[in-house]
């Protein structure tokens, strides 16, 4: 243990030997302080006023100092000063600081617990597949165009091409108004069973080049069960211009379903009926899920039907009073809920309405 | 629709088996669906018709609607023959020679019956049919009945020509018309139904009453049965819009309504009925008339005039004119002028090696390049579309290159998009899951939800859907009852979309956006006590909303009746309504069984979208300190906060950067009807540090006008 001695002389060379024997014990013994009890005895040791080192030092070096030497030591005295003091300050802040060992011991956490959550909402599923959709085609140059859910015959049907009474009707079983008996069918209100009604306001709205994708909320008078429901949503588009041709149709759709799911599937189309769209095409898409090989989703057939889409019939040009003989064009549409049930491996649609919350988070 | 493909290689021969014939039936346009293998009817078992050949596969086809020619055994041969580009064999029934048995047909109807071909067969014996033809009708899932009821069915699956027999007998006064109903008549059906009959009903009677629900169904009372001796066979051609208006108004939808409605074959009447002689002397024997063929009008097919221009510049480039005119020949299409006229061996023979379409520009453009004749079993083809149509189909679709048209357009933003999408995304980080609900509402919920006339659905599913929605409230707040009825305590759900209104004769149809919220904002759990969502939470997420948009927010307590009136608010915008918003009123919630606190929030969007968004403007930060100031006051609960902060910021003192309320107390030692609050005032100036002296002028002005307000400052 260190005790002050008593110099020899007051000669530089002592002090200085004095000074770095006292700055050594100093040094060592701060290095054993461990705890607030340890480092109050430290400081004690050191700085009390009644008989500490420094203390003892003013006492034993300076007091005796011979007057030439006052000078000397006394600055030799205040450095140490400044030492211990500083070195006691590093000692408390180890032993008993923030940065204590022990504070930093008491202060850990359990970092497996879980974290705090600030809940982020989940866009809804349909909604999702939809706005991938109709990011698909604005980014090949197609406008959005949105209309009514609550449309006229006229739009719902007559303009795209279904005559009054004319079976392809039927298979739109349509949701009407009430209270219409007194006006002309044409005029009858009805919820639009297809986004096609928007494609036709969309022609009465602007000049050729056409090119605009319609997503939205359509009504069928369907009983629902789990792949069917009254409501739902398509996403349509149209592309009329001077020479558009069933190649572009395909090269389109092809190039859209690449751009959904991935650049590996492939498109096929083969006939179908349309009342509005001539020639009209059902169009299959490799599965993307199994890449052709069969699973549910494809019903192991490797192919899953995805859209519809066709020529726009030269009638519906005459009713937005464009020319058949120099305008030619392509639409195509898809119900989005197929898609998400696909994609999200959905068994029922009627999970889409519910608003389960449980459903819903899957999604967030 | 079920195929036989057995029964199509009656008329055709391919080397292709069953499964790749149906795969390129199906990418030409009569999609098989799918393979059947029928177990009964000694399908290929030992014994059976088909011993020698195997069991007999059947196809599942669906054939678009408009494609009533396909509809039948010998249609979708013709199919086969144009996509193998083989020979279609003819029909060609074998009868006996005839005998002159006379039967008047007087067609008073032209417009509902424009053919009817008829045959008398006399001294039949009724039994039942011989084993191929019982067969076939059963593996298309049909009984069969006797020989002669079973001609007709076999005529109509092999030829797709509705045809009718007749007990001759039971026909009163020896002759047949086809006229409207009269008022008042009525018939039994085959299906033992009696149907009141219309004067619009299109209806085959005999001198006395109605026989037949003309192309519908046949009468009871003149039906084949086994005391039949002597049968009168009907092969007419019926106008589809009469047949489809009989049909749908008796809800009667048969095999022959379907075809009738659809548009049959006007020029195979007569080879329809020849062929039901034909399987009917072969299996019940007896005599033969000769035709009877009343001709009230003639179904005229239109001549078509098509360019390769159009094909070309519907299809795009590839598809070589000899192919063209192939296609069209083996659909049974004649080509009567231009270069592919006649039916020369063009096809097989000189295929020249002009292969490309595009070859052709250099040849001088007639004013068409095909002149067409539409054959009679194809009331779907009327324009030159029709056959680019054909042609494309059987050519086959993915032939075409895949190409991409090139866009001089631009794309256009719709006005609200941004707006949209904003708002959407700020209710998702508010932590509320987008959600969908009914677009319909029942007539309680449009009485509770809306002051407008709500919009009734003619023909609803149900009576819960029995009008359109005039607010997403009832919908969200049923998919709350949901959750809730399921352990889901916790549920924030939002949903944009319309509500609908009436308005004269007409259908308003506005956007809004709505949400929902009950249970806890923040939970319980190991890291901390939770907290409900109150009121000012979703306040909060109102103005967070409202705030993305220029304008002054003003609240007021002026709320619709659904909400609680101590616990709710408007926001309005320029005096517009922009948002309702609150706690459910109790009644409401006890009447929906919600049994916590729920709280709903409309946002009148179609309003809201019309303002402009907020737009980021940047003001420069102090570099000098700010000071707090708090004020401890007394009120009386009249006096709401809003004209608190409307009196002090009268003062228009510059340096007061805000002015908040930092505690209310009610109760305690404050009388009732009054509140304490304590408001805190900060003051920051942008050039210099304030002063004292400034400080406590500002604060006794603050002081003054808060006790304008009957407020007192408690020491």
């Amino acid at each position: 243990m260190y005790t002050v001695p008593k110099l020899e002389d007051y000669s530089p060379a002592a002090l200085e030997r004095a000074a770095a024997e006292l700055l050594a014990a100093l040094e060592e013994e701060s290095r054993t302080v461990s705890g607030e009890a340890d480092w109050k005895t430290f400081r004690d040791r050191w700085m009390a006023r009644k008989n500490g080192i420094l203390t003892q030092i003013n006492d034993t070096w300076l007091k005796a100092a011979p007057g030439p030497s006052k000078r000397d030591v006394g600055q030799a005295v205040n450095k140490l000063k400044a030492e211990v003091e500083q070195a006691m300050d590093a000692a408390q802040q180890r032993a008993s600081g923030a940065a204590s060992n022990t504070k930093l011991q008491a202060d850990h956490v359990d970092i497996t617990l879980p974290g705090i959550h600030h809940k982020i909402g989940a866009r809804h599923p349909v909604l999702r597949v939809m706005d991938e959709l109709i990011d698909v085609f604005v980014k090949m140059g197609y406008s959005i165009a949105e209309g009514p859910e609550v449309e006229s015959d006229y739009y719902n049907f007559e303009a795209l091409n279904f005559p009054p009474n004319h079976p392809a009707r039927d298979t739109q079983d349509t949701l009407m108004i009430a209270h219409q008996e007194k006006r002309g069918q044409r005029d009858r209100l009805l919820l639009r069973t297809h986004t096609s009604p928007v494609q036709i306001r969309s022609m009465e709205k602007q000049r050729p080049p056409v090119r605009v994708i319609c997503p939205g909320k359509v009504h069928r008078n369907d009983a629902a069960d789990a792949t069917h429901s009254p409501v739902f949503h398509q996403v349509e588009g149209l592309c009329v211009d001077t020479n558009i041709t069933f190649s572009d149709l395909k090269g389109t759709l092809d190039h859209a379903m690449k751009s959904m799911f991935g650049s590996s599937v492939k498109t096929s189309f083969r006939p179908s009926f349309f009342p509005f769209t001539e020639p009209s095409a059902e169009v299959m898409v490799s599965c993307p899920f199994c890449g052709g090989k069969g699973c549910r989703p494809c019903k192991a057939s490797g192919w899953i039907e995805l859209l519809g889409a066709g020529m726009v019939d030269p009638a519906v040009f005459g009713f937005v009073d464009y020319d058949p003989d120099k305008l030619s064009g392509f639409a195509f549409g898809m119900g989005v809920e197929r898609i998400a049930m696909m994609k999200y491996n959905v068994d029922d649609i009627q999970q889409f309405y519910l608003g389960d919350v449980r459903f819903l988070e899957q999604f967030a | 629709m079920r195929i036989i493909p057995s029964w199509i290689r009656d008329f055709i021969s391919v080397s292709d088996d069953d499964h790749q014939m149906a795969e390129r039936l199906t990418a030409s346009g009569v999609a098989i669906e799918g393979f059947y293998l029928p177990q009964h009817a000694n399908n290929g078992r030992a014994g059976g018709p088909d011993e020698q050949s195997g069991p007999d596969l059947v196809y599942e086809a669906e054939v678009t609607t408009n494609r009533v020619d396909a509809m039948n055994h010998y249609g979708v041969a013709r199919e086969v023959s144009a996509i193998y580009d083989a020979v279609l064999k003819p029909v060609e029934p074998k009868l006996p020679a005839t005998h002159r048995f006379d039967f008047p047909i007087e067609i008073e109807d032209a417009e509902g019956c424009a053919r009817y071909t008829a045959r008398v067969v006399r001294n039949v014996k009724i039994g039942p049919s011989p084993a191929r033809i019982a067969h076939r009708i059963e593996l298309l899932d049909s009984r069969p009945i006797n020989n002669v009821a079973d001609a007709t069915n076999y005529a109509l699956i092999e030829l797709g020509h509705p045809t009718h027999a007749f007990d001759l007998d039971l026909l009163e006064g020896g002759k047949i018309i086809v006229r409207r109903a009269h008022a008042g008549e009525t018939i039994t059906t085959l299906d033992g139904v009696d149907r009141k009959l219309s004067p619009e009903d299109l209806v085959i009677a005999d001198a006395v009453k109605p026989v037949a629900i003309a192309g519908v169904m046949g009468g009871a009372g003149t039906m084949i049965t086994e005391r039949t001796k002597n049968v009168l066979i009907e092969s007419a051609w019926f106008d589809p819009a009469s047949i489809r208006a009989t049909s749908k108004r008796l809800g009667m939808h048969t095999d022959a309504s379907h075809r009738f409605e659809r548009g049959a074959d006007y020029g195979i009447t007569s080879l329809a009925c020849a062929r039901v002689a034909e399987l009917i002397l072969a299996s019940a024997g007896g005599e033969l008339g000769d035709e009877i063929d009343a001709v009230a009008r003639v179904i005229e097919r239109p001549t078509l005039e098509l360019t390769r221009h159009d094909v070309q510049r519907i299809l795009g480039p590839g598809i070589p004119d000899q192919e063209i005119a192939r296609i069209l020949r083996r659909l049974g299409f004649v080509i009567t002028s231009g270069r592919f006229a006649g039916n020369s061996n063009l096809i097989s023979g000189s295929a020249s090696t002009r292969v490309h379409g595009g070859l052709h520009f250099a040849v001088a453009e007639s004013a068409s390049d095909f002149t067409v004749e539409v054959p009679t079993w194809r009331l779907d083809i009327e324009r030159p579309i029709d056959l680019i149509e054909e042609i494309a189909r059987i050519y086959g679709y993915n032939k075409f290159a895949n190409t991409l048209p090139s866009f001089a357009g631009a794309v256009v933003e719709l006005p609200m998009a941004q707006k949209q999408a904003l708002m959407r995304e700020r209710l998702m980080a508010l932590g509320y899951d987008e959600s969908m609900s009914s677009t319909f509402m029942a007539h309680g919920d449009a009485k509770v939800f809306g002051v407008c006339e709500p919009v009734q659905i003619a023909n609803p599913l149900n009576e819960e859907m029995g009008f359109m929605r005039t607010s997403l409230a009832p919908g969200m707040l049923n998919q709350v009852a949901y959750n809730l009825n399921r352990g889901n305590a916790n549920v924030r759900l939002f949903e944009s979309g319309d509500v609908f209104e009436m308005v004269g004769d007409k259908v308003n149809e506005r956007r809004r956006i709505t949400f929902v919220a009950t249970g806890a904002a923040t939970e319980s759990g190991v890291h901390g006590q939770g907290e409900p969502i109150s009121f000012f939470h979703v306040k909060g997420d109102v103005e967070a909303l409202l705030t993305e948009f220029a304008g002054k927010v003003i609240f007021d307590t002026q709320t619709p009746a659904y909400l609680h009136p101590g616990r709710s608010a408007r926001a309005t915008m320029d005096g517009a309504t922009i948002a309702l918003f609150g706690q459910l009123h109790p009644d409401v919630a006890a009447s929906r069984k919600l049994k916590q606190e729920v709280f709903v929030a409309e946002v009148f969007v179609d309003r809201l979208f019309e303002r402009n968004l907020r737009e980021a403007q940047y003001t420069a930060i102090s570099r000098y300190p700010a000071v707090d100031r708090d004020f401890s006051f007394v009120f009386d609960d009249a006096v709401g906060f809003d004209r608190i902060l409307e009196t002090v910021e009268a003062l228009k003192i510059p340096e007061m950067k805000s002015f908040i309320p930092a505690e209310v107390f009610r109760g305690g030692n404050v009388a009732q009807g009054k509140y304490s609050v304590l408001l805190r005032a900060e003051f920051q100036s942008s050039e210099r540090t304030l002063r004292d002296d400034e400080v406590a002028l500002w604060s006794q002005q603050i002081i003054k006008a808060l006790e304008t307000l009957g407020g007192v400052q408690r020491a």
